[in-house]
């Protein structure tokens, strides 16, 4: 590899509609420093491109079949630069909180998409100085910029470079472990990087219920709760898996029981 | 609640009208000749005055036996029954009042001589009541015809707004802007499909110019309507969208709402074709059965999708909008089955343009 290649930005370019794919590559013929790495045409294929490849940016569409783009963004990690490319222009706000590059309204115009394409290549070399700064993860923060009120029915999950949606109804409960988070559902183990507190703010209250510092159950598997021990409590699943409950947990277990 | 009772103004009107009634008792009571001028007016006046009250009374049973929903004996036993536990008070309180009277030296014998009276007080009593029988059903008639000049006001307003909200979501911006970066990439590469997408776009557009305002366009522009928004749409998503028709040709000429079904595939794309990866097809069956039009619009789609609310509001509004129309002559549906999502609209087919 070339010195001269080596400085190239390489680029991904994800929209469901191939013709929106066409502008952004005719945006970006002339610059040379740039290279399509890869052309994707919904979220499955930008996970697994971006797993395999590590692009330093992503052009990423919002409304995309499956998989929308802040679902993508939280499977990504690490994160490349990011620039929204969509016809809504109500998702500016969270792709603010999702620290993401800039956000392009369809249909493109060249000015600005020459003046996001400034703003990357200033981002890119800001974060080529500041390597040892832990950054917050854009995966975390996608997760957890969310509207408020507004609870996820699915969670998607990277494996490798395969995306697993779980759906809510079929997760069993939650288990962190440090950075992560393990998510059971249906006997098997998801381990996704997220914090405990952000994914049980994600997760429908009525629904969902945080037992322990580092347990949620889903309120329809807990078969039943037992003491445990003199002054603690264990919840029995249906399929007899056994989660400790805290004493807060507990509390919170007996006012939503009580209900 | 009772029309007179407990308004004052109406209470005093109501017994002002009875005046001329105890007027009549009084000269009927006289033409029997069983007791005097002076005597039959003592007596008639009060009366009538008790009896305006217990007239009031005929209200209810009226309310309970509205006139088109009871059957006659129902009718009969009830205003029967009425006039006879009326009159028998009235007879009572007559004697009542009769004793009384008799006390005093002007009317001694009164109530003696009352009793040759009873039978046309009866008779009275059995007039008057059905009288303000009559009176109460009038009334009631009066309020029904306001009412459904009202529910009809309301009919038209509900259909005027569902029209705006339709056209409203027509001029759906997010699909235009997506058009245009469509169009805006063909100029680069495919300049004479750009200059045909702008057509189709600018044709689309101008037909739903002006359709807010209609009450009713042909099916065949409604469908041309269709076809000119799926033209649009086919170059966005190549392959992803297909298509299937089924119109009965005896429809085509036929009168519907305008903007009804073009909302309809518009969803069918948008929350159907746009969420599969590999895309769908959109099915469109118009049939023409017995006067009624038989629509249905079918699409796949990805079950597993969250559900996205404006699909809700899109089917809300054609649900409305039929109902406001056609009352329950309409039938709608809409149910997901399996992989497929069906609305399935029935109407009646209109041949001539509705009287707004």
């Amino acid at each position: 590899m070339s010195a001269e290649a080596a400085r190239k930005v390489r680029a991904a370019i994800v929209d469901d509609e191939d013709l929106a794919r066409q502008v952004l590559r005719e945006y970006l013929t002339p610059h040379s420093d740039i290279e399509i790495v890869a052309e994707c045409a919904n979220g499955f294929e930008a996970v697994k491109a971006v797993a395999e490849l590590k692009p330093d940016l992503v052009f990423l569409d919002i409304q995309m079949p499956k998989l929308d783009g802040f679902e993508v963004l939280e499977l990504l990690d690490p994160s490349p630069a990011i620039i929204f490319v969509t016809a809504h222009d109500n998702h500016a706000i969270r792709a603010f909180e999702v620290h993401a590059v800039d956000y392009l309204l369809k249909p493109v115009g060249v000015d600005r998409f020459e003046a996001a394409l400034a703003r990357v290549k200033e981002r890119l070399a800001a974060n080529a100085a500041n390597q040892s700064q832990p950054r917050a993860s854009a995966a975390e923060l996608a997760a957890a910029a969310r509207q408020p009120a507004q609870y996820v029915d699915r969670i998607p999950v990277r494996e490798g470079t395969s995306v697993v949606i779980i759906p809510a109804a079929k997760l069993d409960y939650v288990e962190a472990q440090d950075d992560y988070v393990a998510l059971v559902s249906q006997g098997k183990k998801h381990l996704k990087q997220q914090t405990i507190s952000s994914i049980e703010a994600a997760l429908d209250p009525s629904r969902f219920l945080r037992i322990h510092r580092s347990y949620i159950v889903n309120l329809e598997r807990v078969a039943r709760v037992e003491p445990y021990g003199k002054d603690s409590y264990v919840a029995v699943l249906a399929d007899r898996v056994q989660l400790p409950v805290s004493r807060a947990g507990y509390s919170r277990l007996r006012a939503f029981l009580d209900r | 609640m009772h029309p007179i009772l407990g308004q004052f103004r109406r209470m005093v009107l109501y017994l002002v009208a009875w005046i001329p009634l105890a007027a009549l008792l009084a000269f009927l009571l006289d033409t029997t000749h069983a007791i005097g001028l002076r005597e039959s007016l003592a007596l008639a006046f009060p009366l009538c005055f008790v009896y305006a009250f217990v007239c009031l009374s005929a209200w209810y049973p009226c309310r309970v036996t509205p006139l088109e929903h009871t059957n006659l004996s129902k009718f009969l036993v009830t205003h029967l029954s009425g006039a006879v536990v009326a009159t028998a008070l009235w007879i009572l309180a007559g004697r009542l009042l009769v004793i009384e009277l008799a006390e005093s030296s002007s009317f001694r014998g009164l109530d003696h001589r009352y009793t040759a009276e009873i039978p046309l007080l009866v008779g009275t009593g059995i007039l008057f009541y059905l009288l303000s029988v009559a009176f109460y059903y009038i009334l009631l008639g009066i309020e029904a015809s306001r009412d459904a000049e009202a529910r009809l006001l309301q009919a038209s307003m509900l259909a005027r707004e569902a029209e705006l909200r339709a056209l409203k979501a027509q001029v759906n911006p997010h699909f235009l802007f997506n058009s245009l970066n469509s169009i805006s990439a063909l100029t680069g590469s495919d300049p004479s499909k750009a200059r045909e997408m702008c057509i189709l776009l600018g044709d689309f557009l101008r037909r739903t110019l002006g359709l807010g305002e209609k009450t009713a366009i042909p099916l065949s522009d409604e469908l041309s309507l269709i076809h000119a928004f799926l033209a649009v749409e086919k170059i966005r998503f190549g392959a992803r969208l297909n298509m299937v028709e089924n119109v009965d040709p005896g429809a085509l000429n036929m009168n519907i709402p305008p903007l009804l079904l073009q909302p309809l595939v518009e969803n069918a794309v948008a929350h159907g074709i746009a969420n599969l990866i590999d895309g769908g097809c959109i099915r469109l069956d118009v049939a023409l059965r017995d006067g009624d039009l038989s629509i249905l619009v079918e699409n796949t789609f990805d079950p597993e999708a969250p559900l996205r609310r404006r699909n809700g509001v899109g089917l809300a509004n054609v649900r409305q909008r039929l109902e406001a129309r056609y009352g329950n002559r309409a039938k709608f549906g809409a149910e997901a089955a399996g992989t497929s999502f069906r609305v399935a609209l029935e109407f009646p087919a209109e041949r001539e343009a509705r009287l707004p």
